[in-house]
């Protein structure tokens, strides 16, 4: 992306800017203009403040903090003089998208060389005002060095005519700080964006307003596709003081099919008044369709050995199951999970100075701009997003659909439009987590060793339904969501292998299936990670001494710089680290039992290692199961935050336990079954279990954190389960009936 | 009319009585701190204190604190440093934050009936405080370090 263009370093009013200008490749930085508009990195101003534009949403992962952390540190910046500012959409910024535990990993190259390049050309200025050679000098702590003189980043500003130009070979081949030279990177500091949430003063999208806005809540159809307003009948509404109108959208980018919009000129007015509102609608083609539809479609997907999308497709495969000594076959299935962030999604839309502005908070704001103007009718320079927190991310606001009939009822009515969905209207128009169906085999040869496995997995498709751009090429010419099968393409040497991915046709059109935190590795592993255990079990074998057997780091498992270097090698690391804190093998107490499971966290090419330990308890009158510790260890390469980072893995491995025993919803005739907390259970803080955390030491390149330990915890817990009492569950979420009836079965 | 105190200060409000609580202070009176979250009272975002108890404000009506005291996390403390805030930071407590507002005065006023609360006394009146974030091991070490200092407090 920016490969053409070099980085520039000039003044631009009364700071000095850094970064990379789309103007030809050499041309020198313009002078003090205001036309000076390279994309802006960062800045430095006379006073020496340091001020780091930030492209990802902060969602909870202080991660303004952590990126700043990386610049500043290459840039020898003083951290008191750091400040962060969230900034809002512009071409200039690039893809600006926060998911995928991409952040740090995406981020760290750039912020490093954008700050080492501050950096030289800051030295080179402070060794001319000090008449030394810049080799005499050294930059530390926001000063340039030499001897026992200093000048000041503050000063060097000050002085102006800072000019310099990096080609992007320059950049690329900057020089990066070796790890034992880092001063910030690795060392705890207080998140930037936490005081305001301690005293009210953050500022989320659902706080956003202007001057006269009218409050909107929607009338959402009864499929999320396809329907078709028949009727309104505002009548008992107009009782309602505050209440403006009602208007069934029109709505050309077809993100909001069927959506009724209930003005009032207050937000409890609308709430009320929607409540009153009759719609008659066409329903879409999902009416018919329940969770059962999804997965029995998902099965016949399976069953079938043509259709699909082929990832890894080894010789021999077939030929190792013929001539299999045993074979193993199993299927498992997740129900469906809805994101439910806190804060219901929002956004306020106006016009203003011919510019469309999309007040909210947003993941992927590259995404919807273009749904945005094609909504409105507009080119995507005249729409601009402006920034906010998110109260809550987890991939919903990846899908930037509720911005959409907000601008739409802005354009129709002519003024500011505030548009809040109830906890109700939020959860029936969740892009939820599809329901997944995978059945597993894997054959054994007459000494007992793995010589092939396979893996099909059929789920709803978010990437193909609202991403196309992000789909992958797989084998022979086809397409895939690469997110939605991500986890399958494990590094365990199984011999011959084969994976194959299946749209779930059925559930990409009776719902929109969402990204979910950790996505697809949060069903491919419950299979995976469930299905080693059943394997090492058939084998005779000990669960760790089975997958350590497979982790060899051979062939294609042996990793590549920059990202997944060491390979499997590092899974089995973290698998026995775990094993070894958690006490593998020590006795049980009755009906307890320890169960492991390890992955990769999101993908191949970003490989965090992950591995935990469920020890759970399960009482046989009623089949419930309480997680009693989880042991998680992980090798994330380099940890540029590690208290941040320590918080991430906290809530994601949380999140993984909420979701193995707790939370959970079901799809029926084109909704979702629980759309409030009065039956939609997440995790409280008495369910939560002992934790025990390691973050690997290590200068491998950073990868992402905000995912990971989501994906290992369900299955390590259905191991546990089977340790203690001999009953495997192969359904997401594991309730207590359906373990309390298997163990009844067994007995 | 509805005349109530908010943060030491006098307000009247031209709303209907049954108008939600949390409303008025968000939209009417502009101390958004208070979060809007389930709208039946199950998630804790929109927790704040009527006459000192812990109340939900999306299900409290307007016309039921006529003359009564509110407190929202704006005016738990008038430099935002209540222990329980300055262990919010100190133990860097928030993720996405939304909840928080309603974690912390929930906190406050836990403290103020159980001084020296354990782990049982926590998770039984921080039950109803849903983090979707799940923050919750630091939660309950922040509540313990408030605990501690207000503790300390009361000795000098």
């Amino acid at each position: 992306m920016t490969s053409r263009r070099s980085f520039l370093i000039g003044m631009a009013g009364t700071a000095v800017a850094f970064g990379f200008t789309a103007r030809g490749a050499l041309s020198p930085p313009a002078p003090v203009t205001s036309r000076f508009d390279p994309t802006l990195w960062f800045s430095i101003d006379r006073d020496g403040i340091v001020t780091v534009n930030i492209i990802r949403a902060e969602m909870g992962q202080h991660v303004g903090t952590a990126l700043a952390r990386i610049l500043a540190d290459e840039l020898e910046a003083d951290w008191q003089k750091v400040r962060i500012r969230a900034v809002d959409t512009d071409s200039k910024w690039g893809l600006m998208v926060t998911g995928g535990s991409w952040s740090v990993w995406m981020t760290f190259p750039v912020f490093s060389q954008a700050g080492a390049a501050g950096r030289i050309a800051l030295v080179e200025a402070g060794a001319r005002l000090l008449g030394v050679s810049v080799d005499q000098c050294q930059a530390r702590n926001g000063s340039v060095v030499a001897g026992n003189r200093s000048v000041s980043y503050a000063e060097i500003v000050g002085r102006g005519n800072l000019t310099r130009v990096f080609t992007a070979d320059e950049l690329a081949k900057m020089p990066i700080k070796p790890a034992a030279k880092r001063r910030l990177i690795g060392r705890n500091t207080p998140g930037l964006d936490v005081p305001a949430k301690t005293n009210g003063s953050a500022r989320y999208g659902i706080d956003a307003s202007v001057e006269g806005m009218v409050y909107a809540r929607p009338k959402i159809p009864p499929t999320r596709n396809g329907a078709k307003v028949r009727s309104i009948d505002d009548s008992a509404a107009r009782k309602v003081k505050g209440y403006i109108s009602s208007l069934a959208l029109e709505d050309p980018s077809d993100t909001v099919p069927g959506w009724v919009m209930v003005f009032a000129s207050s937000y409890p007015a609308a709430i009320r008044a929607a409540d009153l509102v009759k719609v008659e609608w066409a329903a879409g083609n999902g009416a018919n369709i329940s969770e059962r539809d999804v997965l029995g479609h998902g099965a016949a997907q399976i069953a079938d050995p043509k259709g699909g999308v082929l990832l890894v497709d080894d010789d021999g495969l077939d030929a190792a199951f013929r001539g299999a000594s045993s074979t193993l076959e199993r299927t498992y299935t997740t129900g469906s999970v809805m994101h439910y962030q806190l804060e219901p999604v929002n956004a306020l839309a106006f016009e203003k100075d011919g510019i469309f502005e999309i007040h909210t908070g947003n993941q992927w704001q590259s995404l919807i701009l273009p749904v945005l103007a094609k909504a409105l009718g507009l080119p995507q320079e005249r729409i601009v997003m402006r920034s906010y927190l998110l109260g809550g991310g987890f991939g919903r606001r990846l899908n930037g659909d509720y911005t959409v009939p907000a601008a739409l009822a802005a354009k129709a009515l002519g003024k500011p439009v505030k548009l809040v969905l109830t906890r109700p209207d939020d959860s029936r128009f969740d892009s939820f987590r599809s329901p997944s169906i995978q059945t597993l085999r894997m054959a054994f040869d007459a000494g007992g060793k793995v010589a092939a496995m396979d893996h099909h997995a059929s789920a709803g498709w978010p990437t193909l339904v609202m991403a196309q751009g992000f789909m992958a090429k797989g084998l022979y010419g086809k397409t895939y969501d690469p997110f939605a099968i991500a986890g399958a393409d494990h590094w365990y040497d199984v011999g011959a292998q084969r994976v194959r991915a299946l749209s779930n046709d059925i559930a990409n059109g009776a719902f929109r299936p969402g990204w979910l935190r950790s996505v697809g590795p949060g069903w491919t592993n419950w299979a995976i990670e469930s299905f080693m255990d059943e394997a090492a079990h058939t084998a005779g074998a000990d669960p760790v001494a089975f997958r350590v057997r497979m982790l060899d780091g051979k062939g294609r498992n042996a990793g590549s710089a920059p990202s997944s270097v060491g390979g499997a090698k590092r899974q089995a690391a973290v698998l026995q680290r775990a094993a070894q804190k958690a006490g593998w093998g020590a006795a049980m107490p009755k009906d307890t039992g320890l169960g492991i499971a390890t992955t990769f966290g999101q993908e191949r090419a970003m490989p965090t290692w992950t591995a935990c330990v469920a020890r759970v308890r399960v009482n046989r009158r009623n089949g419930v199961a309480t997680v009693e510790k989880l042991t998680i260890v992980i090798d994330a390469g380099t940890i540029v935050h590690p208290d941040g980072a320590l918080a991430q893995v906290e809530g994601a491995a949380l999140w993984g336990l909420s979701m193995a025993l707790y939370e959970g919803t079901e799809f029926v005739r084109g909704q979702v079954k629980d759309t409030n907390l009065h039956t939609y259970t997440p995790l409280r803080i008495g369910d939560v279990p002992e934790l025990d955390i390691e973050l690997m030491d290590s200068s491998e390149a950073p990868v992402g954190l905000g995912e990971p330990a989501t994906t290992v915890v369900a299955p390590a817990i259905g191991n546990a389960i089977f340790a203690a009492v001999g009953a495997r569950l192969r359904h997401l979420p594991i309730r207590s009936d359906a373990l309390f009836q298997s163990l009844t079965q067994k007995s | 009319m509805t005349k109530f105190r908010i943060n030491g200060r006098a307000v009247v409000i031209d709303a209907e009585g049954d108008t939600p609580l949390l409303w008025v202070i968000r939209d009417d009176i502009g101390l958004t701190g208070t979060k809007f979250g389930c709208g039946i009272g199950l998630c804790g975002a929109c927790t704040v204190h009527v006459g000192g108890r812990p109340t939900r404000s999306c299900i409290t009506p307007l016309a039921s604190v006529a003359d009564a005291e509110v407190t929202t996390i704006e005016g738990l403390d008038p430099q935002g440093r209540h222990p329980l805030q300055k262990a919010w930071i100190d133990l860097q407590v928030p993720q996405c934050g939304y909840c928080q507002s309603g974690q912390i005065m929930q906190a406050a006023a836990l403290l103020k009936d159980f001084p020296t609360p354990d782990d049982q006394d926590i998770d039984a009146v921080m039950t109803g405080n849903l983090c979707r974030c799940m923050t919750y091991v630091r939660i309950r070490k922040a509540i313990k370090q408030a605990a501690a200092e207000l503790r300390k407090g009361a000795v000098k």
